[in-house]
């Protein structure tokens, strides 16, 4: 299925989690490349958020393997941290943000950057940082809300920054999860174009129930159910399954 | 700019009240005759200089609870480990003038028959070594429990327990004859520090002083760690403790280092503590000292450092009138003020003195309210943890 020229940026080979005789992921495999966008849909406990975490290191799994950047990092050794230093990074369903910092901190925060706690102790602002943070502000349409504290935001907004403290991370693979929900059709459209404009340099997977949403994307589509893959290929495709459409309707 | 960034709008006024204070009671004492109406009194020093070591105790509680979220109810273990350093080295200064006048053995290891000094004695009768021992003691302690906890992420209330049991098995450890520390007697009888009598009015005048000195460069110290960028990846713990990972930072380690800054702060109070009050003994480990500290912290107000130090001398203020005139209810008048505290000024008394004075300018000062880089106060019941 996959062409073979390009290596895989991320690789999950028959990946299972069994949680206390549960199997969230039942040998799981997928393959992202380096500027590619995923759509992974499936209704509740297909195993989407599992996934994510045993990619980010929040999960180990059972059995399996999970690779980054053509097999050079095994991630199932390596934790959070690490990961998210490799250039993998995580946008949690509900809009996560340091409600407390303003917006241009929470940016300055996730800006790579060294992450040793003795160089954060002395680090100093500069004036690339400031352009860094200025030209992500523009992009995510928050420059007049830069002194304001995120918790002031407003939930779409909230989850802009979020994608712009992903993109301050400058990670080679987004892991975006929801990335529409409870926003305005007009937001929801906005987000598509960013996302597609952010997957022109980097791998984004998206995880989404809105199905418009997905369209709108117009990308490759992987449904999962149960743990695994059910169905792979454009949405037109996946969408005439008929074991996704029994899924999705019911039996 | 630097001294701006530095002090924020009240740590100037904070700093200026505490330098002011470390001048003018000791020359008060020292140079205004003795029926002056301006005279701080003999007894009154000590007790203001405890007083000063408490509000440095406050602030490295509020180091690490207001900034870091990890609320602490055993700090007292870590004031009582740096008291107990400096307390050996007074020990050792007493010399052949103990009741027993063994040149070398403490009083109460000749009761016991000791024979020699136990090895972890060794070193104490040299000043240096003892000061840094009033670091390294605490320090260490410190970072093996942070390194074991932090790493196996324990946090919010299950964090809080284990310092309160380890705070509880040193008072049980420190209680014992055979520790070598003074069982329940402690250490005490000091005689000289550094070749002054310690009894005497101008070595009081000098410890206050130093208390004072310790608490203004605590809270620089603490202020430099909160506005830096570091100050705010701890911040973003506090509120999000799995997304800060999650962007990268490495959050057991922030904490060790936070954690482990903020037990030597607390063993430098215990340290000047000692000596201004003439004892120390087992306890000071006693879980309730621990969480009266905490109370300090929540009634001056959570994440503002300076609020803590107030907190902390305010409690202490009212606890010695207390115990004065109704000795009885001291402890149920604690418990009611922190009921009223938590309930009527969640967010302390500089915590709401502060949101009055930025509610009232509010327009102007804007720009300035975010140059200052101090988290904004949060209550006494915990921050916001945004659901994930």
């Amino acid at each position: 299925m996959q062409t073979t020229t390009t290596p895989a940026l991320l690789y999950l080979d028959a990946v299972s989690v069994v949680f206390d005789g549960f199997r969230a992921l039942n040998n799981l495999s997928l393959m992202i490349g380096p500027t590619e966008m995923r759509a992974i849909i499936g209704p509740n406990g297909a195993g989407k958020t599992t996934m994510m975490d045993v990619i980010t290191g929040k999960t180990r799994p059972t059995a399996g393997q999970a690779t980054f950047e053509g097999g050079r990092h095994d991630l199932t050794t390596l934790d959070e941290a690490t990961i998210a230093q490799l250039g993998i990074g995580r946008k949690f369903q509900t809009p996560t943000v340091f409600e407390m910092h303003t917006v241009e901190d929470n940016l300055r925060l996730a800006l790579k950057a060294d992450r040793r706690t003795f160089p954060t102790l002395f680090a100093r602002r500069s004036a690339a940082e400031r352009e860094r943070i200025d030209a992500l502000l523009e992009r995510i349409r928050l420059t007049d809300s830069r002194r304001r504290r995120a918790a002031e935001l407003s939930h779409g907004q909230k989850q802009w920054l979020e994608i712009g403290m992903l993109l301050a991370q400058e990670p080679k693979l987004l892991l975006v999860d929801e990335p529409a929900a409870g926003m305005t059709d007009q937001e929801t459209a906005d987000t598509a174009d960013l996302l597609r404009e952010i997957a022109r340099t980097r791998a984004v997977v998206v995880v989404e129930h809105d199905m418009v949403f997905v369209r709108d994307l117009g990308v490759k589509v992987t449904c999962l159910h149960e743990g695994t893959v059910l169905a792979e290929g454009s949405l037109d495709q996946v969408s005439a399954n008929e074991r996704v459409v029994e899924v999705y309707l019911g039996r | 700019m630097i001294t701006d960034r530095l002090l924020g709008r009240s740590g100037a006024v904070f700093l200026a009240i505490v330098l002011a204070v470390a001048v003018l009671v000791p020359l008060s004492n020292l140079a205004l005759p003795a029926g002056s109406a301006l005279r701080v009194p003999d007894y009154m020093m000590p007790l203001l200089g405890k007083y000063l070591c408490y509000a440095l105790l406050a602030l490295s509680v509020d180091l690490v609870w207001g900034y870091a979220g990890i609320l602490s109810l055993g700090h007292g273990a870590f004031f009582a480990l740096g008291g107990y350093a400096m307390g050996m080295y007074l020990m050792r200064q007493i010399g052949a003038r103990g009741v027993y006048g063994n040149p070398v053995l403490p009083d109460f290891m000749v009761f016991l028959n000791y024979k020699e000094l136990p090895w972890f004695w060794q070193g104490f009768d040299h000043f240096p070594f003892a000061a840094l021992m009033v670091l390294a003691a605490p320090g260490l302690l410190a970072f093996v429990f942070g390194w074991f906890a932090f790493r196996s992420r324990v946090t919010g209330v299950y964090l809080s327990i284990i310092t309160q049991a380890m705070t509880y098995a040193l008072l049980l450890a420190f209680f014992r004859n055979d520790m070598g520390f003074g069982g329940n007697n402690g250490l005490t009888d000091f005689k000289d520090i550094l070749g002054f009598p310690v009894q005497a009015q101008g070595t009081r005048a000098a410890l206050f002083f130093l208390s004072a000195v310790a608490l203004a460069g605590g809270f620089l110290l603490c202020r430099a760690v909160v506005t830096s960028k570091l100050g705010k990846v701890l911040v973003a713990i506090r509120d999000a403790e799995s997304r800060t990972r999650f962007i990268g930072y490495r959050v057991e380690t922030y904490k060790l280092f936070v954690w482990t800054l903020s037990a030597m702060l607390a063993g430098v109070a215990g340290a000047l503590y000692v000596p201004q009050v003439g004892i120390i003994n087992p306890s000071e480990f006693a879980p309730a000292s621990s969480i009266e500290t905490v109370i300090w912290v929540a009634v001056g107000g959570r994440g503002t450092l300076a609020g803590a130090a107030l907190g902390a001398v305010v409690v202490n203020a009212g606890k010695t009138w207390f115990t004065g005139v109704f000795p009885e209810v001291w402890l149920f008048a604690l418990g009611l003020l922190f009921v009223l505290v938590t309930l009527l000024l969640p967010k302390g008394i500089l915590g709401t003195a502060a949101e009055w004075w930025t509610g009232r300018r509010r327009p102007a000062v804007r720009d300035l309210d975010d140059e200052d880089g101090v988290a904004r106060p949060v209550d006494a019941r915990g921050a916001p943890v945004p659901a994930e």
